[in-house]
């Protein structure tokens, strides 16, 4: 049978074949190679950016997406959204005894070209094998290196009242995509699973930006709420103006949820002066990740840590930091 | 969202600004949770003048059940192998201190679903393991609930059964009227009239002589509802509207009102927080004993426990807005709530906590 059993990480004969046929043949690089116990590696510039992140999403295969690009793209956008250019990637797998080989290689393929894309190297890795029944099926963490260039680095303490908020396109297609493939509720819900990190280049080259971060568990709503109260704010959203799609609502009200708290998985919020939002909603819009760009709202000096929304007729309401029990493991 | 009609606001502005210069409290009740949690989310607190008070009424399901029903749930759960499905809501609710949701935790099969029909399913699937559906909920989950339970008979499945605390709307409204409330103006459900009609409120007005309005959930359909009913008020001439009429009829949906009168009877019922409401609960009929988990698992009836400390019944009578519970937000907030308006998101305290005054 061509599936994952014990064996495969035991470190034995099974592991290197495991490690030969499937991570070396679609990972492989120059650092992968030397199968050393860590990799050696050369940084350009002494100011460098180290995230992590581990991916546990249910279906691991969905509209738009799979687990393992959504390994890939979530830690290089974490990397991006600090200002850097991401290089270097870890690669961490837990994987369940009874996993079939196959669907282990579509996910492999699916990180190498996630990789290719984003032009980092995956210079390290470690596999486990847990036990029937122990996990579900794949778990996967990823660490990555990026180098900063820019003379600044944008963070969540730097928003300043004034500044206006932009987002890159429709909120909460991740979020809805997921929900519906576990609720088996059909409609037209894609995963906007991608990599920003061409775009965030596009815009850090040209603009002074405050405060960027990519909403993703959480959603919108968790992120700017971070934003308000690590800078100390007030934020306020225009309603009208923040792109949702209409079959994303429509879930939302179906299933009782806030369109706002839901995950995005290629999206970026980006908080600079006022002076120049129109002319980076312009460039952002210039990009294939960026055409449906918005200008979202404002920073205000009061109330200081809450969001709050404004609406056409002039109705407001706070947006609190979601609980987040409603979609457990969705990134 | 979308643009509001222009005529529409207009009048709603004027409204309100009249009955800003008027200066008389008004009180409005919307007795829906979902209501609660819309008028909330289209910011519709933050435009009416201090004078008038939405305050919310006993229409959230969750919070009107009784923290003993989750007991029995739970007595259940861990002294027989089922499998228990349940609305995501009631995962959160405590009963003496512990939640679904912890014996979940703690390795007990119990899955939340959207809908009845999933454990309906799930059951048929599996027969050899014994299905329970914990379900709460109006005139507006009963005919669901009421046709799973039928397909259950017709298909003779021996491996599901229910709890069920099941309620109705119109005998609530008759019981405020017992109680010293000042309530001006009923909001009244959207979803519930659309099963048991328009018809089924007018009383409010004929009886009571007490403005009252069905309404949808849009902003649209909530500012055209609160216009109409603070007209009413404000020109003292008690009116009964119904603003959603491409989806509520006057006598409702018959098929499902078929299937509720098919498969349940009608019984007195404890109402959280609020206490005993004559003929307002919905309960299995004889003919379906054998799907009611409690006689098929030999559960004992446990007394109603009155939750300690917080005023649940007093904000779901109208009496006090939630920030008046002197749990509110401090021993009682949406992480580890104490009472079921904290927990269910059609919560009034759950919706104060998360929308804020604004």
């Amino acid at each position: 049978m061509d599936l994952i059993t014990l064996a495969h990480g035991a470190g034995g004969k099974l592991t290197a074949k495991l490690i030969d046929n499937l991570f070396k043949k679609y990972l492989g690089n120059e650092y992968l190679f030397q199968g050393d116990d860590g990799a050696v590696l050369s940084l350009p510039t002494s100011k460098i950016v180290f995230s992590t992140d581990s991916f546990v999403v249910s279906p691991r295969i969905f509209p738009g997406g799979d687990i393992g690009k959504l390994a890939v793209y979530g830690t290089v956008n974490d990397l991006a959204v600090m200002g850097a250019k991401p290089l270097f990637l870890s690669l961490g797998l837990i994987l369940e005894e009874g996993l079939m080989i196959p669907e282990l290689e579509r996910i492999i393929q699916s990180i190498a070209e996630a990789a290719k894309i984003t032009g980092v190297k995956i210079v390290t890795g470690d596999t486990k094998v847990v036990e029937k029944g122990k996990g579900d099926q794949i778990y996967i963490n990823t660490s990555g290196i990026g180098v900063i260039n820019a003379p600044f680095i944008p963070t969540g303490r730097a928003a300043k009242p004034g500044d206006k908020i932009l987002v890159n396109g429709f909120l909460g297609d991740h979020g809805a995509a997921i929900l519906a493939c576990r609720e088996n509720i059909t409609g037209d819900f894609i995963s906007d699973c991608a990599p920003l990190n061409d775009l965030i280049e596009l815009i850090l080259e040209n603009f002074p930006v405050h405060t960027m971060r990519d909403p993703s568990r959480g959603g919108l709503a968790a992120t700017l709420n971070e934003i308000a109260k690590q800078s100390r704010v007030g934020i306020e959203l225009w309603e009208e103006s923040i792109p949702i799609r209409p079959q994303v609502k429509t879930l939302c009200g179906y299933l009782g949820l806030d369109a706002f708290a839901l995950a995005n998985e290629g999206k970026v919020v980006v908080i600079l002066p006022s002076e120049v939002a129109t002319e980076v909603l312009e460039t952002m819009k210039t990009h294939p990740l960026g055409q449906n760009a918005a200008i979202i709202g404002e920073v205000k000096n009061e109330p200081q840590g809450i969001v709050y929304l404004k609406n056409a007729f002039g109705g407001e309401r706070i947006i609190d930091m979601p609980l987040g029990e409603n979609l457990p493991r969705i990134c | 969202m979308g643009m509001i009609n222009a005529n529409l606001l207009k009048m709603f502005n004027n409204l309100m600004n009249l009955a800003k210069e008027k200066g008389q409290t008004i009180n409005l009740m919307e007795v829906c949770g979902t209501h609660t949690m819309a008028l909330f989310e289209h910011g519709i607190r933050s435009l009416l003048p201090e004078n008038i008070n939405l305050v919310s009424g006993p229409g959230c399901p969750v919070c009107v059940t009784g923290e003993e029903v989750i007991v029995e749930a739970m007595d259940l759960i861990e002294n027989n192998t089922v499998t228990m499905f349940t609305f995501g809501d009631m995962m959160k609710v405590p009963g003496e201190g512990r939640t679904l949701n912890e014996l979940k935790a703690q390795g007990f099969p119990i899955k939340v679903a959207y809908s009845p029909r999933v454990a309906l399913e799930f059951a048929e699937k599996n027969p050899k393991i014994e299905v329970v559906f914990f379900g709460a909920g109006f005139e507006t989950t009963a005919p669901a609930l009421g046709a799973v339970i039928l397909e259950a008979f017709n298909k003779k499945l021996n491996n599901f059964s229910v709890i069920l605390s099941v309620k109705t709307v119109p005998p609530a409204i008759h019981f405020l009227f017992s109680q010293e409330i000042r309530i001006n103006g009923f909001i009244l459900p959207g979803h519930v009239s659309a099963v048991i009609g328009a018809k089924s409120f007018r009383f409010i007005t004929e009886k009571y002589q007490v403005p009252a309005v069905v309404t949808g959930f849009t902003a649209e359909e909530l500012l055209l509802g609160i216009s109409l009913v603070v007209n009413s008020i404000l020109k003292r001439e008690p009116g009964y509207y119904n603003a959603y009429p491409t989806v509520v009829r006057e006598h409702g949906n018959i098929v499902a009102q078929k299937i509720i009168s098919e498969v349940f009877e009608i019984g007195d019922a404890y109402w959280r927080g609020i206490g005993n409401i004559p003929s307002s609960g919905l309960f299995l009929k004889e003919k379906f004993a054998k799907f009611d988990a409690k006689k098929k698992f030999g559960l004992k009836d446990r007394q109603p426990i009155i939750p300690r400390g917080c005023k649940c019944g007093e904000i779901m009578l109208g009496k006090v807005l939630p920030p008046a519970c002197p749990l509110f937000g401090k021993a009682c907030t949406p992480e580890k709530p104490v009472g079921a308006c904290m927990v269910s998101s059609e919560g009034s305290c759950a919706a104060y906590f998360k929308y804020g005054r604004r």
